[in-house]
């Protein structure tokens, strides 16, 4: 057995062993690797930074906490801007087990906004966030699309009450305001099939401004809708994260997942090329043996 | 740090091992938390349905006088009984003799289902598509703008040429499913340009899987360093707690017991056809 047949023979469990290593070391280590952001990504945050204090964003969070790794530093990206912008933020979470991690989410980044802080340039007061004020988390009904088509006529349909068990009808900043009319975009971060349902049965019936944010797994079948125009932005992934981070000068565990992402994919096409290697050098030594044994 | 978040963070950094230990073979550590996963999902979603559901559309509770109301009995909702009613009728699947009746409920909801679904998907999947295909070509994308540099310029025609590669892609990946016309000549041609397109976007799908992949490791390491192993041993840590030192040293020797097993019973079988021998 030669050297390329050995690569074609490797146990998976070596690769793995060796990625794990490569992602360890590289975590451990102290450096930064530059993050370019996308104009996809871009136009999400411009949109939420040309809003005006005291409009509406809505923001599904459709993930459970398999996908966390990816979702959860986009959710606390974007919601810690708009809180610090003043805006109101309606949160719905439409994954069986998500809204959990959403009410974690939203405690953890109001502490956040309590705190002073200056982002690109910018000095923000740390306030209170207050529920019903500032925000208003509606929680987790079953089936998406119905839901979706439901809140397109009034939010109270499918959820007469908030996740908490407030009556949406005694909640201020939901005074005034009915369906999808009354927001200024929709920014759905989601880990399931729901982005189709928010493109098809939100976007598509009610015509809102929508954007999204899914995990890396399914960013290529949606660039699409953003060709088209149906979405105004998108982003991809622990790498659309690190954009949006980025770009809201808010590093966070996106921007600092990007020094091991580089890394490991290294591993990963240099085992892709030695694989490919062996299996053309096999084939090739095949051919040639065969061609002897012939003559 | 209280005694609470100390033992669950001990035990997500024990289950989180548990799960990679898949990766050299099933074993039981792994089939403790996968199995630990599936019944705290199915758990939970029953609690969340049972309240975000159930109690929120057909009763609530009252936060000014604490009583319960039932929608259905407030003339604003009679409606809401209809639904119920179906959904209690699904029931009945668990009877051999009744299991037809859930039919009624199952065809209304697919009815409904299928009536809503067409014609949305049919204008956000199709029709959408279709328009952005036949927009006109921005010549003005590969020529440059006023104000370009001679360089700019050059470099804008790649965003010209992209509308020409996706309506291009789009006809030949087309052309590739139509099955009416034997793939040859001209046709078989495009159609062969249609399974390149078809094989980039593979490709481009596969290289975002990896990096979901190992953005889900890298959580994963954040949390077991930044968070675990940080609480066990960095004084300074706001979350430091020395019982965490215990728990990293006795999950340590787990590790290194099952590892020092595996390697004994490896060497054990290595050594068995040589004892035949």
């Amino acid at each position: 057995m030669n050297i390329f047949d050995k690569f074609m023979s490797l146990d998976r469990r070596w690769v793995f062993l060796f990625l794990i290593i490569v992602c360890v070391i590289a975590h451990r280590m102290d450096y930064e690797v530059p993050i370019l952001v996308e104009p996809e990504v871009q136009s999400i945050y411009d949109r939420i930074e040309s809003l005006e204090p005291g409009e509406i964003v809505f923001i599904p969070l459709d993930y459970d906490p398999g996908s966390m790794a990816e979702l959860h530093p986009m959710a606390y990206a974007i919601i810690e801007q708009c809180w610090r912008k003043d805006l109101k933020v309606i949160i719905t979470a439409l994954s069986q087990n998500g809204p959990g991690l959403a009410d974690q989410a939203l405690r953890e980044i109001a502490d956040s906004v309590k705190l002073d802080r200056t982002y690109n340039g910018v000095f923000f007061e740390g306030r209170e966030i207050v529920n019903g004020i500032d925000y208003c988390f509606l929680g987790y009904k079953p089936y998406p699309s119905m839901v979706i088509l439901a809140m397109g006529q009034d939010f109270r349909i499918p959820f007469p009450l908030d996740y908490y068990g407030t009556p949406v009808d005694s909640i201020p900043m939901m005074q005034g305001v009915k369906n999808y009319d009354d927001i200024a975009c929709a920014i759905n971060i989601s880990a399931t099939n729901s982005t189709d349902y928010w493109i098809s049965y939100g976007q598509a019936r009610f015509n809102f401004p929508l954007a999204v944010g899914i995990t890396g797994v399914s960013v290529a079948q949606y660039y699409p809708y953003l060709g088209s125009g149906q979405l105004f932005g998108l982003m991809g992934g622990m790498l659309g994260a690190a954009e949006y981070e980025e770009l809201a000068d808010n590093p966070g565990p996106a921007k600092k997942g990007m020094k091991v992402q580089l890394p490991a994919h290294m591993v990963i096409i240099g085992f892709v090329l030695l694989g490919n290697i062996g299996f053309f050098m096999s084939k090739r030594r095949k051919k040639r043996d065969s061609n002897v044994g012939g003559n | 740090m209280d005694f609470g978040t100390f033992l669950w963070t001990t035990f997500a950094a024990f289950l989180t091992l548990a799960t990679f230990s898949f990766l050299y073979k099933d074993n039981p550590f792994y089939k403790f938390a996968e199995h630990l996963v599936v019944g705290t999902s199915a758990g939970y979603f029953i609690i969340i349905l049972w309240h975000n559901g159930l109690v929120q559309k057909l009763a609530y509770n009252s936060l000014e006088d604490g009583t319960w109301y039932l929608l259905w009995l407030d003339s604003s909702k009679p409606l809401y009984l209809i639904p119920a009613f179906l959904g209690i009728l699904m029931w009945t699947r668990f009877s051999s003799k009744y299991a037809w009746i859930s039919r009624w409920p199952m065809a209304m909801y697919i009815g409904i289902g299928a009536g809503v679904a067409v014609p949305l998907e049919m204008k956000a999947r199709v029709n959408e598509q279709l328009f952005a295909m036949l927009r006109p070509i921005d010549w003005a994308n590969f020529f440059g703008h006023d104000g370009m540099t001679l360089f700019e310029r050059v470099v804008d025609i790649g965003s010209g040429m992209s509308q020409i590669i996706v309506f291009g892609g789009a006809i030949a990946a087309l052309v590739y499913f139509f099955f009416s016309k034997a793939h040859t000549g001209v046709v078989g041609g495009v159609a062969k340009f249609g399974i390149w397109i078809l094989m980039i976007g593979f490709g481009a799908s596969f290289g975002f899987t990896v990096m979901a992949r190992i953005s889900l490791f890298i959580n994963r390491i954040q949390y077991m360093d930044d968070v675990w192993i940080n609480a066990a041993f960095d004084s300074t840590n706001e979350n430091y707690h020395a019982g965490f030192q215990v728990m990293f040293w006795l999950i340590a020797l787990l590790v290194v017991g099952y590892t020092i097993k595996e390697i004994v019973e490896h060497l054990s079988n290595k050594s068995k056809p040589d004892a035949a021998a």
